[in-house]
């Protein structure tokens, strides 16, 4: 019986089994899904959203692994949420990303949902990408074409679900530079529920404090704004002093928050800035903190 | 010995491998599947009704209004709501088409591809404003039901201390896991047999006996089976007979098999939910907390068409004043109509919006005196012997009983560290404990003379040393199938395994009233046991003989089955005045208090929940595992109703968060370790002393949590639910974050 | 195109179109209708199967990419020497009432069990959060699998 069009078994599948023949079909086919692990992709399939095309990478493996280079931890773009979340090393390098991976949605999209599908996603609710944000992530990718490239995280995003990624390119991977010692992150995902949720306000965090001076800050948040955002004002006014929790008050500066189906633009900016204090307040040496 | 068991139910093996079979786990052979086209607006007239020409319409078949054969009517309680919309729309999603197709993707997109043409007419939407609108949508004034309730005299107290609130709950979705589903087999000698996911299997012969014309007058030629069912909580009581009238048309039209299964968005946006309400209660009160005078305004909101909304106002008025003691009562309860989905049965049934309003108004006496809130409600619990509103006279009443029991757990606990639960954010996060608990009770069995005139039917036999059991009662989890079989295989002195249910096949058992109002257990397992009586006079009639049953059918010889029917009989013993809404409203009730702890997130105004506590009266417990099962899960909707379970509306009056990502229930990460207390003050009327137990664990737990809401933060919230971005807002205006 | 795969042990072959979910393939065409569709959006968990002894939700996996794996539904976690512990757990805990919810669970549970990564009590409700429950409040579901997935494991 033929399959209607516009039906799932109609869409048109071209299964690339090693990155090469990935890149050759990105190149021919810049119109296909690319199909990871689908718990986006499927979904929105569900919602009525059926694609024409569709390529599928999940056999590729490649793309997947976690390893450390020179240049840093390299975690491919098929890595499962899951296997981040059992991997030692990540968590060493990177324990606010398994945190992050811990949150999206429950361990069954876990185990399917992978890295790179988070970030190509490119939704402003992502929940490992504010911590990408802040631990200052390089998107690895490819083309037939022009080979590999790296694009650092906080250029990703160009506007809402739209990266800075030529049709023709593909994610391969992820690079994390090595922590510092002095480094502190922190994630924080505040959720429709506790767990298998979407973020109302999601939160990743990173600050150097050398001699009591933040050296360094990474103030980034989803879920308040097109994409995933740095707050630079907030980062700006961290740097060169004691941590001072009152500088969360600006983050309102920085965000666009909504009302959407899920919740208001006054609660997310009002989470953002509570969160952000907490966290900050938290970093403060024993004797200064508030009770 | 086997009641008061925890016996491993009937159906468990089947469950935990797959092998029960729900109705889209049926095979079908030449099955068509079917799909409903639906009003995008709440209030239209219909002009006309044509399929597209951007498809392809062979081998579809659609159905409009015209095309009934009979009645366009599905009747439960009035004769006002129709299979398919004809002249007019009345709520958004109402059906208006329906399509048949050979696979379900084929059904789905052609009914996207019927074009409806309508002129749109302003919609009623607001209950506040039904009453003495323009907008006509039932009788002369929108009223559904209008009850009054008095006793003593309130105008006559004119002292002590008055105290006022408003109260109010949106609507509530019952989120069985499985989405509703329905299949209509033609018959080879004529006739319909109807499969699917419900509760009453007899409602749907009651629902739809006109709508199919010739060659259905008489009622014996529907045949309707339930199908094991994957949750109902009551939002299976009515709706299948809508389900099982698109199916049946669908089928008799085509003449072929026909299946409906909706897709949740579709089950979400299109069937029945809890009636949201507004209570407004003026108390008088003395220096000590005792109330003087009740005055209670009730206000439910039913929707477009009437289902059962009267019934879940007089539930609702029945429990308005909660577990108090009070000579002077008022209380006017309405029901109104909207231009919206119309409303229908879930858990609880009106009692849960009224005691939701009844015990916030009992901490705002004892926030305004000042008077400790369990201290309150203890000087003004009924004793034994006090009367309610209707002035029904209780006996042994368990409010003292279960609040004790609660307290004590309680404190058995305390060296228990209590657990720290994850929520978010780590050590990062700010939180506050507190601490609440509430007080209900719960009629069981339906109001006033409702048995009496049910007689609800159930029917036993014998037949090669096998005792089967023949109920129009369903099983869908509570454990029908294994407390009737506990209770035969008790009353006959006779093995467990000896004793089996029959399949609920309306050819096959007789109607023992709907599996809804708490009245199972009680009402319908009293008659079980009294079948079993009956069975057991027959056996010995049979042989001549007066010896245990167990005996007697070891010695039979016959290859005949021995079947007997028993009946509910009204005793007489309760008096129920249905004009004057006075008498003995319920045979009994149940009594619960519910103790929940939780910590507030000071930062995002989320609700962690770390324990919750129970004690349930549940006269005789017929079953522990089943007993407390039934109450954690009502008791986890409850909380999810209390802090998460929010359907929001569109501008047709529709749910817009059609999507279970965006209709939030607990997960298992959300919910409390729950200890649950079975507190047994046996009921003479029930089987073995069993009372009714199905909805009362949804009553009490969202006012415990507002009141331990209030005791970690300061802030007062009055209305359901209290989601974290109401709860914030309520924070910053205190000054607490 | 056809895939070929192990279901429950067996090998089999089955033709599947574009993006055919596999759950309408177990389903449909193999007659497993243990895994059930309460949502379609990956949310409720009903439709858990394992692939290559991870749960996933079958309701988001395509078809064509088992190809090759190992898929076990709820009919195939019994053995010819009995039930699955986590089954047997489930019946003596009384962790199932409507039963819709139940393989889901077990499939989840089964899966835990089938992994070397240790598994303590208070991890349990986060582990199980992708399965819903609409009758049990989880409280016996948690107790059932504490023991054979915490104590039994351990």
């Amino acid at each position: 019986m033929t399959k209607p069009e516009g039906s799932y078994a109609s869409v048109d599948v071209h299964t690339a089994y090693d990155l090469e023949q990935a890149l050759d079909f990105r190149a021919q086919y810049p119109e296909a899904r690319v199909l990871a692990g689908g718990t986006d992709l499927m979904v929105e399939m569900d919602l009525g959203h059926i694609p024409q095309s569709v390529l599928n990478i999940w056999p590729i493996g490649e793309l997947r692994g976690i390893r450390e280079r020179p240049d840093g931890l390299w975690i491919g773009a098929l890595t499962t949420h899951r296997e981040l979340v059992e991997s030692l090393l990540a968590e060493a390098w990177a324990p606010a990303l398994i945190e992050s991976c811990r949150t999206v949605g429950a361990v069954q999209i876990q185990n399917r949902g992978t890295l790179g599908g988070n970030i190509a996603n490119a939704s402003p609710a992502g929940d490992t990408l504010p911590v990408l944000l802040a631990l200052d992530a390089d998107v690895e990718v490819a083309s037939a074409a022009r080979g590999v490239r790296s694009v650092p995280m906080e250029y990703l995003y160009r506007g809402y679900r739209a990266m800075n990624i030529e049709p023709d390119e593909l994610i391969i991977g992820v690079r994390l530079p090595e922590p510092h010692s002095a480094d502190q992150t922190h994630y924080r995902k505040v959720g429709t529920r506790l767990a298998q949720a979407i973020s109302k306000v999601v939160f990743g965090g990173r600050v150097r404090i050398v001699d009591g001076v933040v050296v360094e800050s990474r103030v980034a948040f989803g879920s308040v704004a097109a994409t995933p955002i740095r707050c630079r004002g907030v980062e700006e006014a961290l740097l060169g002093r004691a941590v001072d929790p009152q500088v969360a008050r600006l983050v309102a500066d920085d965000i666009a928050p909504i009302d959407d189906i899920r919740s208001t633009s006054g609660y997310r900016g009002r989470v953002a800035e509570n969160i952000l204090r907490s966290w900050l307040t938290s970093l403060l040496p024993a004797q200064e903190e508030d009770v | 010995m086997t009641i008061g068991q925890g016996i491993r139910r009937a159906d468990g093996h089947s469950k935990v491998t797959g092998a029960t079979l729900y109705l889209d786990d049926i095979q079908q052979e030449h099955c068509l599947h079917g799909a409903t086209v639906r009003s995008k607006v709440a209030h239209a007239r219909i002009l006309s009704v044509e399929k597209s020409p951007d498809f392809d319409w062979t081998d579809i078949t659609l159905l409009t209004a015209k095309d009934i054969p009979g009645e366009n009517l599905v009747y439960l309680m009035t004769r006002d709501q129709p299979a398919l919309a004809d002249e007019w729309i009345r709520h958004v999603e109402e059906p208006v088409a329906l399509v048949a197709a050979p696979t379900r993707e084929r059904a789905l997109e052609a009914a996207k591809h019927v074009i409806v043409n309508i002129e749109e007419k302003d919609a009623l939407l607001d209950m506040e404003l039904a009453e003495h609108s323009d907008i006509r949508i039932f009788g002369e004034d929108n009223l559904f039901k209008k009850i009054e309730i008095n006793r003593g005299d309130t105008e006559s107290v004119a002292h002590g201390r008055i105290i006022e609130g408003t109260y109010t709950t949106g609507h509530h979705e019952q989120l069985y896991i499985e989405p509703q589903g329905m299949m209509a087999i033609p018959q080879e000698e004529g006739g319909l047999c109807i499969v699917g996911s419900m509760q009453c299997p007899y409602y749907i012969i009651k629902g739809i006996s006109e709508l199919l014309g010739a060659g259905f007058e008489d009622p014996d030629q529907l045949q309707i089976i339930q199908a094991a069912t994957g949750g109902g909580f009551g939002g299976k009581e009515e709706y299948p007979s809508m389900l099982a009238a698109h199916c049946a048309l669908l089928a008799v039209a085509t003449g072929a098999p026909v299946k409906i299964v909706y897709r949740r968005d579709e089950d979400l946006r299109a069937t029945t939910k809890r009636h949201p309400s507004r209570t407004r209660i003026r108390t008088r009160v003395d220096d000590d907390g005792r109330l003087l005078s009740v005055d209670v305004d009730m206000l439910v909101d039913g929707g477009a068409y009437n289902t059962l909304t009267p019934v879940v106002l007089s539930r609702g008025v029945l429990h308005a004043t909660g577990p108090y003691r009070c000579e002077n009562v008022r209380i006017l309860g309405k029901a109104v109509a909207t231009h919206s989905p119309p409303n229908g049965a879930f858990r609880g049934f009106g009692a849960p919006q009224a005691q939701w309003a009844s015990e916030r108004h009992m901490d705002r006496i004892a926030r305004e005196l000042g008077i400790d809130p369990v201290e309150l409600r203890i000087r003004n619990l009924v004793e034994e012997g006090d009367r309610t509103a209707t002035g029904q006279r209780l006996v042994s009443p368990g409010g003292k009983t279960v609040l004790q029991a609660a307290l004590q757990a309680v404190s058995d606990l305390e060296d228990e560290v209590r657990p720290e639960h994850p929520g978010g954010g780590g050590v990062v996060a700010r939180r506050a404990k507190g601490r609440g608990l509430s007080l209900v009770f719960h009629g069981c069995g339906f109001t006033g003379n409702g048995e009496a005139r049910l007689k609800g039917k159930l029917a036993m036999s014998l037949e090669n040393g096998k005792v089967c059991i023949y109920t129009g009662s369903t099983e869908i989890g509570q454990g029908t199938d294994t407390i009737f079989p506990q209770i035969a295989a008790e009353e006959l002195g006779i093995e467990l395994s000896l004793v089996h249910m029959a399949p609920h096949d309306t050819e096959l058992v007789p109607d023992s009233g709907p599996t809804v109002a708490s009245r199972t257990a009680m009402v319908v397992g009293g008659v079980c046991q009294k079948a079993a009586k009956a069975l057991r006079t027959a056996l010995q009639e049979e042989l001549g003989l007066e010896a245990p049953f167990a005996s007697l059918m070891a010695m039979r010889e016959s290859k005949q089955m021995l079947r007997v029917e028993a009946q509910y009989v009204d005793d007489g013993s309760l008096q129920w005045d249905d004009q004057t809404y006075q008498g003995d409203a319920y045979p009994t009730y149940g009594w619960s208090c519910s103790i929940v702890d939780l910590s507030v997130d000071l930062d995002t105004g989320e609700v962690v929940y770390e324990r919750f506590i129970s004690a349930t009266d549940v006269g005789k417990a017929l079953n522990p595992v089943l007993a407390s099962g039934q109450i954690e899960g009502g008791s986890l909707q409850a909380l999810g109703w209390a802090t998460s379970e929010e359907v929001v509306l569109n501008e047709q009056g529709g749910m817009e968060n059609d999507r279970l990502t965006n209709y939030i229930i607990p997960t298992s990460l959300d919910a409390p370790e729950m200890h649950t207390i079975l507190v047994e003050i046996p009921y003479d009327g029930g089987p073995f002393g069993a009372k009714g137990i199905g909805e009362i664990p949804m009553d009490g737990p969202a006012a415990a949590v507002a009141q331990a809401i209030e005791q970690a933060t300061g802030v007062v919230l009055d209305d359901l639910p209290m989601t974290p971005e109401r709860i914030l807002v309520a924070m910053d205006e205190r000054g607490v974050s | 195109m056809k895939i070929a795969f192990q279901l429950n042990g067996q090998a089999c072959e089955h033709e599947v179109s574009g993006m055919t979910r596999l759950l309408d393939l177990l389903r449909e065409e193999c007659l497993a209708t243990g895994a059930k569709e309460g949502c379609g959006e990956g949310e409720c968990g009903a439709c858990t199967v394992m692939i290559d002894d991870r749960a996933v939700c079958a309701c988001l996996v395509p078809a064509i990419q088992v190809a090759g794996a190992e898929v076990t539904t709820v009919e195939g976690l019994a053995s010819t020497e009995g039930l699955h512990a986590i089954q047997q757990a489930f019946i003596d805990h009384g962790a199932a009432q409507c039963g819709i919810c139940t393989p889901g669970f077990l499939l989840m549970a089964a899966s835990m069990c089938a992994s070397s990564e240790p598994v303590e009590a208070g991890d349990v409700r986060e582990a199980l959060a992708g399965n819903l429950c609409r009758c049990t409040g989880y409280q016996k579901i948690v107790e059932a699998v504490v023991e054979v997935v915490v104590n039994d494991k351990a």
